[in-house]
């Protein structure tokens, strides 16, 4: 029993609410036909035995899939709540810090993914399982709809016109010359016409109902695309903070490219230096204010060689070149973006070894922050040696110095100080404006001589082969989306029973442009325009 | 017709539910991407505080306990004992622990190193090489490397001495 004979002839699956060939409702159903999907058997209805076929169905839910997507946008929503990981702290632990800061919620947010709601299986799985909603929704509707447009038969029965929206009957006379004239108008205004027995089919833009699956499978493939961004060297996304002078191994090329930051610079917008014309939009925000610039120099190394992760690399030069915002610097599918920086880190730090009496220095030395020497000799008896560095000092909960991080922040030295007068040295711990003297009381001292300071640049490192693929989805989406939204599919039928006339008609939507263009066939004609049922019962 | 259904239906689903099992395990149940367990571990060459040459691939035949630590990681620092102490009982057994540093100044690595009188290399990383060849995140990180060279393990987070000695247990060669 999985077919349904119509009265007309046709076999009709299963399911089925409106004959293929002949439209005659097969069963009960309401005065005006609900026109959708042609009145076609949804496969997911019919069939429901296997395991296979049950799950199927329940993916075949149109309101399974709108309630796929109400959960998405609530978890998105609820994401949005507390800061992502990203946006936290970098140095702490977010298992920690989302409790510390907003309690058992916080808590409960962290261990439920919302932290990092992209990348939370359960999230993914909701986004994965729209997709399915998606292909079996439409596989469900597309091929049923598709038999149902491609049986459908010119002659229908009475029933399947005199329910239609747009219906009329009247007496015929002189049919055919009339029926000439009106097809004569349809074919002038596009429409497709074919004729059996004296009964008319008109109908043009039915490729606007495959709108809706041409869409779907746009976006099919876009998250195919999204999905191959997980696919090992696919894409790559990655950070690099690099010093001016620097020369750095560029992450994500597996060890094949190097970068040196040759200047950072940060340009602002300034009185003197724009033309007039700018001058009191200058003012407006003030002198200095507006960023005008972001830009590294860099030169791009390949490593020559084999790769051994540490190993000072033989590099080869490939290019020099200006980063600037939205200006990045692409080779061999790589790009690299400006997208954050850093005024003046220090760089070195000098101090002079002075007695504390007479301040009289006796010699000065120059740190390097990022690599200090242990001992420098200041000649004649005079040295001066590290004994600790913290480049990110601050006081641990034990009371101890201790450094937040390698970035030489807010240094801090403990220095031993050798003079002839002192051959066992003296212990003094210096930081920024701060001196402690461990020990007891020195007679010497190192005082602050100077800073210098470097910028910082960030930049990300981007390779992305799937760009191709979203954008094929995505032109695919459009494409579907505008030959569903800007085509209507429309059908009049022309047909004579016994000695009347019935005219019907259907859109699958905008019935106003419809009825317009109707009036503009009927009005000189014989034949009645139809009128609009769903009108006449309101 | 039934079963031409059935087989089509079964076919679809199945590549569908291939296709999202290996999105999401390998976004989420793989540990960053670019380096996982069963991987061979990448070679390195970084100088230790005496000025040695340390090369990974030198080290085949025993079993390497690979660990990344920061001086101001304080995980790292309550671990480093275990492992200084472990490292004692296992060098006899083939295991050798590198310590990588994460590119910090060689006085304080060299304070840290004397607080705890670290008898196992240790080496910094000073151009972050190393730590992009075994993509490292947060600290510390300890990579568990067989006598193939093969990764065993990654754990991140931080171990007790207990953990420490069951590590270096499973790569005893």
């Amino acid at each position: 029993m999985e077919q349904v004979k119509c009265e007309c002839g046709h076999v009709n699956p299963i399911g089925t609410v409106l004959c293929e060939a002949c439209g005659k409702p097969l069963e009960e159903v309401p005065m005006l036909l609900d026109m959708r999907y042609e009145g076609s058997a949804r496969r997911s209805q019919t069939y429901n035995q296997t395991i296979v076929d049950k799950i199927w169905n329940f993916f075949s839910s149109v309101k399974v899939g709108i309630w796929l997507i109400v959960i998405t946008l609530v978890a998105s929503a609820i994401g949005t709540i507390y800061p992502q990981q990203m946006y936290i702290p970098p140095t702490v632990s977010p298992a920690e810090y989302y409790e510390q800061q907003y309690g058992w919620l916080g808590k409960w947010y962290y261990a439920l993914g919302f932290h990092d709601l992209y990348s939370s299986w359960w999230y993914m799985l909701l986004i994965a399982l729209i997709g399915v909603s998606l292909v079996i929704c439409s596989l469900d509707r597309v091929v049923p709809l598709y038999r149902a447009l491609n049986n459908q038969r010119v002659t229908r029965n009475e029933q399947f016109l005199q329910r239609q929206r747009l219906f009329s009957r009247a007496q015929a006379t002189d049919y055919e010359t009339a029926l000439r004239h009106v097809v004569d108008k349809l074919t002038k205004r596009g429409y497709r016409i074919r004729e059996e027995n004296g009964n008319i089919l008109a109908e043009k833009g039915r490729f606007s109902r495959w709108g809706p699956y041409v869409n779907h499978i746009g976006l099919i493939i876009f998250l195919i695309g999204a999905m191959l961004r997980f696919v090992p060297g696919m894409y790559v996304d990655e950070n690099m903070w690099i010093r001016e002078g620097e020369i750095k191994e560029i992450p994500g090329t597996k060890g094949k490219y190097f970068l040196e930051n040759k200047k950072f610079i940060f340009e602002v917008y300034e009185k003197e230096k724009e033309k007039e014309a700018f001058q009191p939009a200058i003012d407006r925000v003030g002198s200095g204010m507006m960023a005008k610039n972001y830009q590294t120099d860099v030169v791009l190394y390949e490593r020559v060689g084999p790769v051994v992760a540490g190993e000072e690399p033989k590099l080869k030069r490939i290019k020099s070149f200006s980063i600037r915002v939205n200006e990045p610097l692409k080779h061999d599918h790589y790009a690299l973006y400006q997208v954050d920086f850093k005024l003046d880190e220090l760089k070195n730090m000098s101090f002079h070894l002075t007695d504390k009496q007479t301040n009289k220095s006796f010699g000065t030395i120059t740190i390097d922050l990022i690599q200090p020497e242990k001992e420098y000799d200041l000649g004649n008896g005079y040295k001066v040696q590290l004994l600790s560095y913290f480049p990110d000092f601050y006081f641990d909960e034990n009371g101890n110095p201790n450094t937040r991080s390698k970035v030489p922040n807010n240094p801090a030295f403990v220095f031993k100080m050798f003079a002839p007068d002192r051959p066992k040295g003296e212990v003094s711990f210096t930081a920024i404006r701060q001196t402690i003297e461990p020990l007891g009381d020195n007679k010497y001292k190192m005082s602050f001589a100077g800073i210098e300071t470097r910028n910082v640049s960030a930049l990300t490192v981007r390779r992305d082969f799937t760009l191709w693929i979203l954008g094929v989805g995505g032109a695919i989406f459009m494409i579907g989306l505008i030959q569903g939204m800007y085509w209507n599919h429309r059908r009049v039928w022309i047909q004579r029973i016994n000695d009347e006339v019935l005219v019907a008609a259907h859109t699958n939507k905008n019935w106003f442009g419809l009825k317009k263009e109707l009036e503009g066939i009927f009005n000189d004609t014989p034949f009645v325009m139809p009128i609009d049922q769903a009108d006449k019962r309101s | 017709m039934k079963e031409k259904r059935f087989w089509l239906r079964t076919v679809i689903l199945a590549i569908m539910l291939a296709a999202i099992g290996y999105t999401i395990y390998s976004n989420v149940f793989v540990e960053k991407r670019a380096i996982q367990v069963g991987d061979s571990a990448p070679d390195f060459v970084l100088t230790d505080l005496n000025g040695n040459k340390i090369q990974l691939s030198d080290y085949r035949g025993k079993g390497v306990f690979l660990n990344f630590w920061g001086t101001w990681c304080k995980p790292c620092e309550k671990e480093m004992p275990y492992i200084n102490s472990q490292y004692n009982v296992y060098k006899n057994e083939g295991v050798e622990v590198i310590a990588v540093n994460v590119g910090e100044a060689k006085v304080t690595v060299q304070t840290f190193v004397d607080r705890f009188q670290l008898t196992f290399p240790v080496v910094i990383d000073q151009q972050d090489q190393v730590m992009n060849a075994y993509n490292i995140g947060p600290l510390p990180a300890t990579f568990l490397i067989d006598k193939e060279g093969k990764i065993v393990d990654i754990i991140t987070g931080t171990m007790t001495e207990e953990d420490v000695k069951k590590y270096m247990e499973r790569i005893k060669p």
